[in-house]
């Protein structure tokens, strides 16, 4: 692993989020402010299902490994869903800034929108589980050591990036849809989007398809785009 | 180093947030208000709608100045985290203390180890609790340059001192060969630059840029020489008692800020970090007091006294009040006392309300990143830990400067943001890093 992989691995897996962020929300405060709150708040929610989980797995027989597969993935559900119930504690208390920020300016006008809002708060739940996932991996690449020496993926590094990547950009427009879907009170939306939340996050396989897992999620990454 | 460290703790008081509350009448309700004007006579209405002017123009400035702040306590925890992770000297344990902390955490039992830590956060708390009431006490009795001789004597230390042992230590960590001559030249014109920025003029953000640096090295001292439960008790305990001290009618910070404002003088601007300084220097009376109304939305003060040996970083020193340099031996007071600005003031200048910047004291800053250091250094090697940290300590500033302008009054900055901060590391180093060490591990993305 070099300085080359470790740059390649950074840029793929943060160079959109940053670009984003640069462009379109470093200029403005209240923009950022939204967005640390956002990733706040995805860390609240990650905090309390890995609570979950770790009680789980201290009440369970820890030698059966297939148990803590079951697990684990069941921490991984309920973290989905934990994270999108977050989603809508966020969109309410930001309706609720949103009102607040409208009665006190002179026009009665907002300065941000529900949308501009719903937009940095999906990046800000990216970015945050972006950094989650992918920073102690990138700190891991700038050692010494050769990826899959033991027989596992070579390609681990990489697929990583991608799919770090993909959910970056999914929580995204996640966050736009399910805003959106929560100010017209289309809740077949909001349940679209925890669907495909599991489904995504849920796209196990055994170590070979590691391509394939990361093709699957960026199809859904193009289906989202609004 | 005694002194530093005795000054530190002297002026923790100062380091509450205070802010002046700008208009007299100024509606300190909720930022959001709107209902109420519903339903009310007009008079009432448009009572309340000038307040509201107020508020919303508390409120526009009001993100604008936690992004003034974010930035600054961004880059002394980048600056931190930085050295923690490449200069291992700072990780090492030398079985070297501070004399602050005498019993040794390498005990047999966990009692033990316990036990000395509490003592050892008691000791180092009370000495702070001394210094403040010193400091209390020499403010009071008007012994100006008894505080501002002290002031300077620590800066100085910490400007030439510390930096020429840290860049010491970076030149071995990179094997850089370094000739006593060239090293003696910069760290010359280090400390001196530094000294003149930090205790008379100089643009603005060599001074910030001074001030972090300053906030960075102390932080990097204590995560060094303090044993591991000690620090994480001593920054819990200093949260509550930054919250007593400020906010308690009988604390001494609070004390200090009021005689300030019966003296109608500032608290010395020393060891406040501030954004909008520079265009204060040499104004005059009636520019000052503009300038003073408009140093209201400023942070609590930094508790820590520790910060301290940075010596007066009078910061606001350049800024406020310092329109007269004669007045600046007499007002090197504690830092609060910038904050606490005198209320004989004229009513805020419009034009000025752009210009209005933000305050923190630098103990603030320095216990920030202490924790932030900390959670780096001993978090099993897990950067997760210290993102999630840096997020909740953020999290608590932005909290505590949106009740900085609900309440228009001093407040503390370390007691919500260490407690996230808290919380966050003890959280994610035991709970959330196995489970996304598992997640990793079969390449799970939630």
């Amino acid at each position: 692993m070099t300085v080359a992989v470790f740059f390649g691995c950074a840029f793929i897996a943060f160079g959109p989020a940053l670009a984003l962020f640069i462009f379109t929300i470093a200029r403005d405060p209240l923009r950022v402010i939204i967005l640390i709150a956002g990733a706040f708040f995805w860390l609240l929610s990650l905090l309390l299902s890995s609570l979950v989980w770790f009680i789980a797995v201290k009440a369970s027989r820890q030698e059966e490994a297939t148990a803590q597969k079951g697990l684990l993935i069941f921490g991984v559900m309920f973290s989905v869903v934990l994270q999108e119930v977050f989603r809508f504690a966020y969109y309410r208390l930001l309706r609720k800034a949103n009102e607040g920020l409208a009665a006190i300016s002179e026009e009665n006008l907002s300065p941000i929108s529900i949308r501009q809002m719903a937009y940095v708060a999906g990046l800000g739940f990216g970015i945050m589980s972006g950094a989650f996932s992918m920073i102690n991996i990138l700190s891991d690449s700038l050692g010494p050591g050769t990826v899959g020496i033991f027989g596992d993926s070579q390609y681990y590094f990489i697929t990583s990036a991608f799919m770090t990547l993909a959910m970056t950009l999914l929580h995204t427009f996640w966050g736009v849809v399910f805003f959106d879907s929560c100010e017209r009170n289309r809740w077949w939306a909001v349940a679209v989007v925890l669907s495909l939340h599991l489904l995504v996050s849920g796209l196990v396989s055994p170590s070979p398809s590691h391509r394939s897992r990361a093709v699957r999620t960026h199809n859904t990454c193009a289906d989202k785009r609004p | 180093m005694a002194d530093e460290y005795h000054q530190n703790n002297v002026s923790s008081e100062d380091t509450e947030t205070h802010c002046r509350p700008a208009e007299p009448g100024g509606a300190a309700g909720h930022v959001q208000g709107d209902t109420e004007l519903n339903g009310q006579p007009p008079s009432t209405r448009v009572i309340q709608a000038e307040d509201d002017d107020d508020e919303e123009l508390t409120l526009k400035y009001g993100a604008k100045h936690v992004i003034m702040l974010f930035v600054p306590v961004t880059l002394c925890m980048v600056v931190v985290v930085a050295t923690i992770k490449s200069v291992s000297f700072y990780t090492q344990n030398d079985g070297q203390q501070l004399i602050y902390t005498p019993f040794r955490e390498d005990t047999e039992t966990v009692g033990q180890r316990a036990l000395n830590s509490i003592l050892n956060a008691a000791i180092m708390i009370s000495v702070i609790v001394v210094m403040t009431l010193i400091l209390v006490l020499l403010y009071k009795y008007r012994c100006y340059k008894v505080i501002h001789g002290w002031l300077f004597i620590s800066s100085l230390l910490l400007l030439f001192f510390f930096s020429f042992i840290y860049l010491g230590e970076v030149f071995k960590t990179y094997n850089v060969a370094m000739d006593y001559l060239t090293l003696a030249v910069i760290i010359w014109n280090f400390g001196v630059v530094g000294m003149i920025c930090i205790h008379w003029k100089g643009p603005l953000r060599l001074q910030q840029a001074y001030l972090i640096m300053i906030s960075a090295l102390m932080a990097l001292v204590f995560i060094k020489y303090l044993p591991e439960w000690t620090a994480w008790l001593i920054l819990a305990v200093i949260s509550v008692y930054d919250l007593l001290a400020v906010l308690c009618p009988k604390g001494p910070l609070r004390i200090l800020v009021e005689t300030a404002q019966e003296r109608d003088e500032p608290i010395f601007p020393a060891l406040i970090y501030s954004s909008t300084m520079v265009w204060l220097v040499g104004m005059a009376d009636g520019r000052e007091n503009r300038k003073n109304k408009s140093s209201e939305p400023e942070s609590p003060a930094v508790p820590d006294q520790q910060a301290e040996d940075d010596g007066g970083f009078t910061t606001s020193w350049v800024g406020q009040q310092q329109h007269q340099l004669g007045n600046l031996q007499s007002t090197e007071d504690t830092r609060r006392e910038i904050q606490g600005m005198p209320s004989a003031r004229p009513s805020a200048d419009p034009s000025d309300d752009e210009e209005r910047g933000v305050k923190l004291g630098l103990g603030d800053f320095i216990f920030y990143s202490m924790l932030v250091g900390k959670a780096s250094a001993a978090a099993s090697g897990d950067w997760n830990t210290t993102l999630a940290c840096f997020v909740a300590i953020l999290i608590g500033l932005c909290l505590t400067l949106l009740l900085l302008a609900i309440f228009k009054k001093a407040l503390p900055a370390l007691p919500i943001s260490i407690t996230f901060g808290l919380v966050f590391y003890f959280a994610t180093d035991n709970l959330v890093r196995p489970f996304m060490d598992q997640l990793a591990v079969h390449q799970f993305y939630i």
